[in-house]
């Protein structure tokens, strides 16, 4: 019996390790951050700051200040690649899923570019032609940009949701005399609805966090959280950094706890099918 | 073609236009740019300079993201297994909740949360000194080759983890509990019947995981700026201190040529999955 009980120890031990590990390598950095959020002084070889308080907080909240005014730009900005991408890839996903493309494949990996290619060389030349269509720097030469490279995971999502639909389900709706619009919004767009609203979700939180477009395209006028933040950490200034950070953490956390519940097993599985 | 098809092709042509237009055409320009000399005509003296400059960094880039890339494939594998296999439901819920903390931290945010940790005052050396690990004066910045993969595993791993864990629980639980039954230890049942059946989902994951990172302009710019660096960098370097958007998109062709050696994978697999049917 002892060395059953023994060997239990020794697995929970284990097991107990392990996790604990894990936990620290994950929200060791945040707390870092989080340190850095509040720090007034901060020298090495202090292991926590020597002063603490709210002075960069509300140098960043100050009613003139720029951190408030990106953190709309950036919500603008991702609402509406939210609306462009979705109201082209609810239907470009619709037809990968039912209906009989010529070269779905080509289609497919079509819309795999924008992930399956380094998106610097897309930026750095885009850039150049926003420049002579006067579209650098405005809001919506970003969209644009945020939005191709927000369509790949919304069709491939929708075309997922949309397959992961029981067609059996849409036949008897069509064969108890429901016209294909009624079938549409009464039966595949209600079941479909959890996988498009996933795919919301990414599109926004990718627009949100986009760095490197916005870094080439929105220039020298629009300032978006991400480019605040990098302008702040380079500058040497953490404390700006790590609150602006911060806030860029609420929206990414918040969607992470949420996701599960609209993306489910079954249509993670018809990914890429 | 038949009407479906034409409908087919007319609900998928705004999202084509769109990727095509504002993705597809750039691309192509990139192409065009990196082999033009001054006179309009073919020339490739771009790349016997960007070759010449940035070969260095060039490996620097390949090692990192295929280093980056085995870690989050042995990181998601291990924690998707355990999640599917595990038998100990507590640890496993706690585990779900865990893993996936970062997974929409974007790399922006990782890039700074890792230049502060990884510092030399930062929380890692910090715990280290602490637990009695290491010395005070061994403490030193891993903000370097090293803070660059931690930055990439710790923000990639937890999404391959979640596309892994997807597919592996979409797995027929009899073909497990079958193999269990007949004496499987769980290490062999994991490597023998659900990795092979989830195998497409992995690559799937690890190859946009690879790509992704190819393309990171943050992380290393903010964790290792200084030459060995990634191309990237250099990129941005070239455009943004030079102007100078031949050499650039020369270096741009090089990260494509890397990122096609992942995409090449991918369609092998693809290819070999319709021979099946």
């Amino acid at each position: 019996m002892t060395s059953i009980g023994g060997f239990r120890w020794g697995e929970t031990l284990a097991r107990v390790v392990v996790i604990a590990l894990l936990a620290f390598a994950i929200f060791g950095p945040l707390a870092n951050l989080v340190l850095w959020a509040f720090a007034e002084r901060w020298y090495f070889p202090h292991k926590f700051p020597q002063e603490i308080g709210f002075t960069y907080w509300a140098r960043v909240f100050a009613p003139r200040g720029s951190a408030l005014a990106s953190l709309w730009t950036s919500v603008g900005i991702a609402c509406l690649t939210v609306l462009v991408t979705l109201a082209v890839a609810i239907p470009a996903g619709y037809a990968l899923a039912r209906l009989k493309l010529p070269a779905r494949t080509l289609i497919l990996l079509v819309f795999l570019l924008p992930q399956a290619v380094p998106n610097l060389p897309v930026y750095v030349n885009i850039a150049r032609v926003f420049y002579e269509l006067r579209l650098n720097g405005t809001v919506t030469g970003v969209v644009l940009v945020h939005a191709a490279h927000g369509l790949v995971l919304a069709v491939w999502i929708a075309s997922a949701a949309f397959a992961a639909v029981d067609a059996s389900l849409e036949e008897a709706a069509r064969n108890m005399g429901a016209s294909a619009w009624r079938c549409w919004t009464t039966v595949t767009l209600p079941l479909a609805l959890p996988g498009l609203i996933a795919s919301a979700i990414f599109v926004f939180l990718e627009s949100l966090d986009e760095f490197t477009g916005t870094y080439f395209v929105g220039v020298p006028d629009v300032t978006t959280m991400p480019l605040l933040m990098f302008n702040a950490s380079m500058g040497g200034n953490y404390q700006i950094a790590s609150i602006t950070a911060l806030l860029l953490l609420v929206p990414s956390i918040a969607f992470m706890l949420l996701v599960e519940r609209f993306l489910k097993a079954d249509v993670l599985a018809m990914i890429g099918r | 073609m038949n009407q479906r098809s034409w409908a087919g092709l007319a609900l998928a042509a705004p999202a084509l236009a769109i990727v095509v237009v504002f993705f597809a055409g750039p691309l192509a320009m990139s192409a065009i740019l990196a082999f033009r000399g001054r006179d309009g005509g073919f020339t490739t003296a771009h790349f016997e300079k960007a070759f010449e400059l940035y070969s260095t960094d060039l490996l620097f880039s390949a090692a990192i993201v295929v280093l980056s890339t085995a870690a989050i494939a042995v990181v998601a594998i291990a924690i998707a297994g355990y999640l599917t296999l595990g038998e100990h439901p507590r640890t496993q819920a706690i585990l779900r909740w865990l893993y996936r903390w970062p997974l929409f931290i974007p790399f922006i945010v990782t890039a700074q949360v890792m230049r502060t940790f990884l510092a030399k005052n930062g929380m890692l050396n910090h715990v280290l000194i602490g637990g009695g690990l290491i010395d005070p004066l061994q403490a030193q910045s891993m903000l370097d080759w090293r803070g660059i993969v931690v930055a990439f595993v710790w923000k990639q791993a937890p999404f391959v983890t979640l596309l892994l864990a997807g597919a592996m629980a979409a797995i027929d639980r009899q073909h497990i509990e079958a193999a269990r039954n007949l004496g499987a230890g769980r290490l062999r049942v994991l490597f023998e019947i659900v990795l092979p059946q989830a195998r497409r989902t992995l690559m799937v994951g690890l190859v946009l995981s690879f790509v992704t990172m190819l393309s990171v302009l943050s992380v290393p710019m903010m964790i290792n700026p200084n030459s060995p660096t990634m191309l990237t960098v250099d990129i941005a370097y070239r455009i943004n201190s030079h102007g100078d958007y031949a050499v650039a998109n020369a270096l741009c062709l090089m990260s494509l040529a890397l990122a096609s050696v992942g995409a090449w994978f991918y369609v092998r697999e693809a290819a070999r999955k319709a021979e099946r049917g």
